[in-house]
C-alpha cells in the first residue's frame, strides 16, 4: 500500500475532494482546452494577464484524482507568476512527471507540485498530471485550440 | 471472503461434469504469476484473452519445426506448412458450423474483416442515398468502418437505439430498415455492455426486407456456440486473440456465393492464378482476399486454440461464465457505491461499473495495487458511454479461467478504492 500512497498522496486526494479555482473567469485575457482521448478527460484552463503577470488562473473540468488535483494544484502555482516564470515552471513539472528530474535541478521551485512525483513511476498515468499544464501552455502562447494527449 | 449469494456453484451443464476451473488455470502458465506482490487476477479477457499452453506450443512449435512459406512449394516443410494452415480453417469452418471450407477467410482481426466486407462487399454495391444500419452499441470497429464508406458512395449512416439496459430496441430496429437499407451490420455480443444480441432474429427481420446482415462475433466466440448456419447472416466476423489464440489473426465468414462474386479486397500474391501486365486473373475464394503471406503460425495457433475450446466443452464454459457472471452481479451490487452500466437479460460475463464518483482510472490504478487488471476508459465504444452519460467505466470481463474467490477479492478490492478514494 506504501507505493499507492506515493501516488495518491493526501494533498493530491484532497485537492481531488476540494479542487481549488475550479471556476470559469468570465472575460479571460487567454484560454485554452485539453482533451485526453484515452479517457475523454476534458479541461479548460482561464487566466487573466496584467502585463507578463498572472493574476488570476482558473480551470473548469478535470476527470480523475490525479487530473483533477494537478489542475488545483497548478492554479495556485501560477497566481502571481509571470508569463515566462509559468513556462518555466511547466518545463520543471514535465521533467518531474516524466521522471527526468529529481526536482533538485534548475529553475523555479516546484513546492507543493512535488506531491506529483510518484507519478513517474505509473506511466499509464503521466499524461492526467501533464493534461493541464500542455493546456495551460498552449494558452500561454495564445493558441486557440484544444491540446490532446495524442 | 465476500459471498454473494451463499449458494454453491452447481453443475448447469448437460454436456457431463462442470468445468474444472483449476485444473483449466494450469493450462494458462500466465495466471500462475504474481503483480505487485498479489496473485494476478486477470479480468479484461474481453480486450484480449489469455493463451493456454496448447496454443503457444502449438506457435512455438510451428517456428521450431514447419516453417515455410505456404502453397505452391513442393518441399517437405512447405507442403507441412500448408497443411498446418489448411487444417486450421477446416477446424474454424466446424467450430463455426459454416457450410464450407472455403467461406472462412483468414485476415487480422475483426476490423480487417469489417473493412474488407465494407470495401470489397458494400462499396461496389452502394449508391448515394443507401444506408446502412447499426447500433448504438457498437465497437468503434463497426462504426468507422460504415462512416468511411458512407463518404465515400454518399450512403446513410442509421443507428438503432438501445434501453437503459443496453437492450437494442427491436421494434426501432425494424422500423429503420427500409427499401434502401442495403447492409445492416451489429454486435453478437456488446464488448462494453455484454448484451446479448438475438441475432437470429435480427437477421430474419433485415433478410425480410432484402438488406445484407454482417454481425460483429469478437465477443461471441469466446464465450458461446456460434453456429453459422443457424444464424443465417450474410457475414461474420471474429477475432483469434479474443478467443485462446494468438494476436494478428482473425476470421471473416462470408457465404460462398457472396464472396465468389465479390472481387478482391488487397493485390498481391497469393490472390491470383496468373499476372501479365496486360490481365490478371484473381484467385479462388477464400485465397483471392488473402494477398501476400498470410500468418501461418497465427493461423496454427489458432486452430489450436479452436481444439482447447472443443476439449473444454463451449457448453460447459458458457454454464460456468453464466454463474460467475450471476455472482458477480450480485457482488458488486451488494457495494453501494458501485452502479452497474449494462444490466440486459441475456448478457455475457461483462461487469461495466462505475464506482461513486471516483474517476474509472483511479479504481483501475487503486485494483492494479491488489493484482486486478481490469480496464478502464471508454472501450472504444464512446457512442455507448455518450448513451448512459458517463466518460468512461470500469469493466471486468470474464472468461472460464476466471472463479468466484477472484470476483470476491474483485469486490475487496473496489470497497479498498472507496476507501481510498471516497
Amino acid at each position: 500500500m506504501s507505493e499507492l500512497q506515493d501516488l495518491y498522496q493526501e494533498l493530491i486526494l484532497d485537492h481531488n475532494k476540494r479542487p481549488r479555482n475550479r471556476r470559469k473567469l468570465d472575460d479571460p485575457d487567454r484560454h485554452a482546452e485539453g482533451f485526453n482521448p484515452l479517457c475523454g478527460d476534458r479541461v479548460s484552463v482561464y487566466l487573466k494577464l496584467d502585463g507578463e503577470v498572472i493574476t488570476d488562473v482558473a480551470f473548469e473540468g478535470g476527470g480523475c484524482a490525479i487530473s483533477t488535483a494537478s489542475a488545483s494544484l497548478m492554479t495556485e502555482a501560477l497566481k502571481g507568476k509571470t508569463v515566462a516564470e509559468a513556462k518555466a515552471l511547466f518545463e520543471r513539472f514535465h521533467d518531474l512527471v516524466m521522471g527526468e528530474s529529481d526536482g533538485n535541478g534548475d529553475g523555479p521551485a516546484l513546492g507543493k507540485l512535488e506531491v506529483f512525483s510518484g507519478v513517474s513511476r505509473y506511466p499509464a498515468r503521466v499524461k492526467c498530471a501533464s493534461l493541464v499544464w500542455h493546456a495551460v501552455n498552449a494558452a500561454l502562447e495564445d493558441k486557440n485550440e484544444v491540446v490532446s494527449t495524442e | 471472503m465476500i459471498t454473494a449469494t451463499g449458494k454453491q456453484p452447481k453443475a448447469e451443464t448437460t454436456g457431463g461434469p462442470a468445468l474444472d476451473v483449476e485444473r483449466i488455470r494450469r493450462d494458462f502458465p500466465i495466471l500462475q504469476q504474481r503483480i505487485n506482490g498479489k496473485p494476478l487476477i486477470y479480468l479484461d479477457s474481453a480486450a484480449t484473452s489469455q493463451k493456454p499452453k496448447c496454443v503457444i506450443d502449438a506457435i512455438s512449435g510451428y517456428y521450431t519445426s514447419t516453417n515455410a512459406n505456404i502453397h505452391r512449394g513442393v518441399h517437405t516443410l512447405s507442403v507441412r506448412a500448408t497443411e498446418g494452415y489448411e487444417s486450421a480453417r477446416r477446424r474454424v469452418r466446424s467450430f463455426i458450423n459454416a457450410a464450407r471450407p472455403e467461406e472462412i477467410v483468414f485476415v487480422r482481426g475483426a476490423t480487417e474483416g469489417i473493412n474488407l466486407i465494407a470495401q470489397a462487399f458494400a462499396r461496389p454495391m452502394l449508391k448515394a442515398g443507401d444506408e446502412v444500419l447499426i447500433t448504438t452499441m457498437e465497437h468503434h470497429s463497426n462504426i468507422v468502418p460504415w462512416q468511411i464508406l458512407c463518404d465515400q458512395t454518399g450512403a446513410v449512416l442509421r443507428v438503432a437505439p438501445i434501453n437503459d439496459a443496453g437492450e437494442l430496441l427491436v421494434d426501432e430496429y425494424r422500423k429503420l430498415i427500409g427499401p434502401r437499407t442495403k447492409i445492416v451490420s451489429f454486435a453478437h455480443i456488446s464488448n462494453a455492455l455484454g448484451t446479448i444480441n438475438p441475432v437470429r432474429e435480427l437477421v430474419a427481420l433485415a433478410h425480410d426486407r432484402g438488406a445484407f446482415v454482417v454481425i460483429d462475433g469478437a465477443q461471441a466466440v469466446p464465450h458461446l456456440k456460434v453456429d453459422l448456419r443457424a444464424i443465417g447472416c450474410d457475414f461474420y466476423v471474429f477475432s483469434g486473440h479474443k478467443m485462446f489464440g494468438p494476436t494478428g489473426v482473425g476470421v471473416l465468414y462470408g457465404r460462398f456465393e457472396l464472396l465468389d462474386r465479390m472481387g478482391p479486397y488487397q493485390g498481391g500474391g497469393e490472390m491470383i492464378k496468373s499476372v501479365t501486365f496486360e490481365k490478371t486473373i484473381y484467385n479462388d475464394v477464400p485465397h483471392k482476399f488473402e494477398a501476400g503471406t498470410p500468418d501461418i503460425g497465427g493461423a496454427i495457433g489458432l486452430g489450436a486454440a479452436v481444439d482447447y475450446m472443443e476439449s473444454v466443452g463451449l457448453d460447459r464454459i458458457a454454464a460456468h461464465e453464466h454463474e460467475l457472471l450471476q455472482y458477480g452481479t450480485a457482488a458488486l451490487s451488494a457495494i453501494p457505491e458501485v452502479k452497474l452500466i449494462g444490466t440486459a437479460r441475456e448478457k455475457a460475463a461483462v461487469l461495466s461499473f462505475t464506482v461513486g464518483g471516483i474517476h474509472p482510472h483511479d479504481v483501475g490504478t487503486v485494483l492494479d495495487h491488489e493484482g486486478i487488471a481490469v480496464r478502464t476508459g471508454h472501450h472504444c465504444a464512446q457512442p455507448v458511454m455518450n448513451r448512459f452519460g458517463v466518460p468512461a467505466t470500469v469493466r471486468a470481463s470474464l472468461a472460464f479461467y476466471n472463479t468466484r474467490a477472484e470476483i470476491d477479492a474483485l469486490a475487496d478490492g473496489i470497497r479498498r478504492v472507496v476507501e481510498v478514494m471516497g
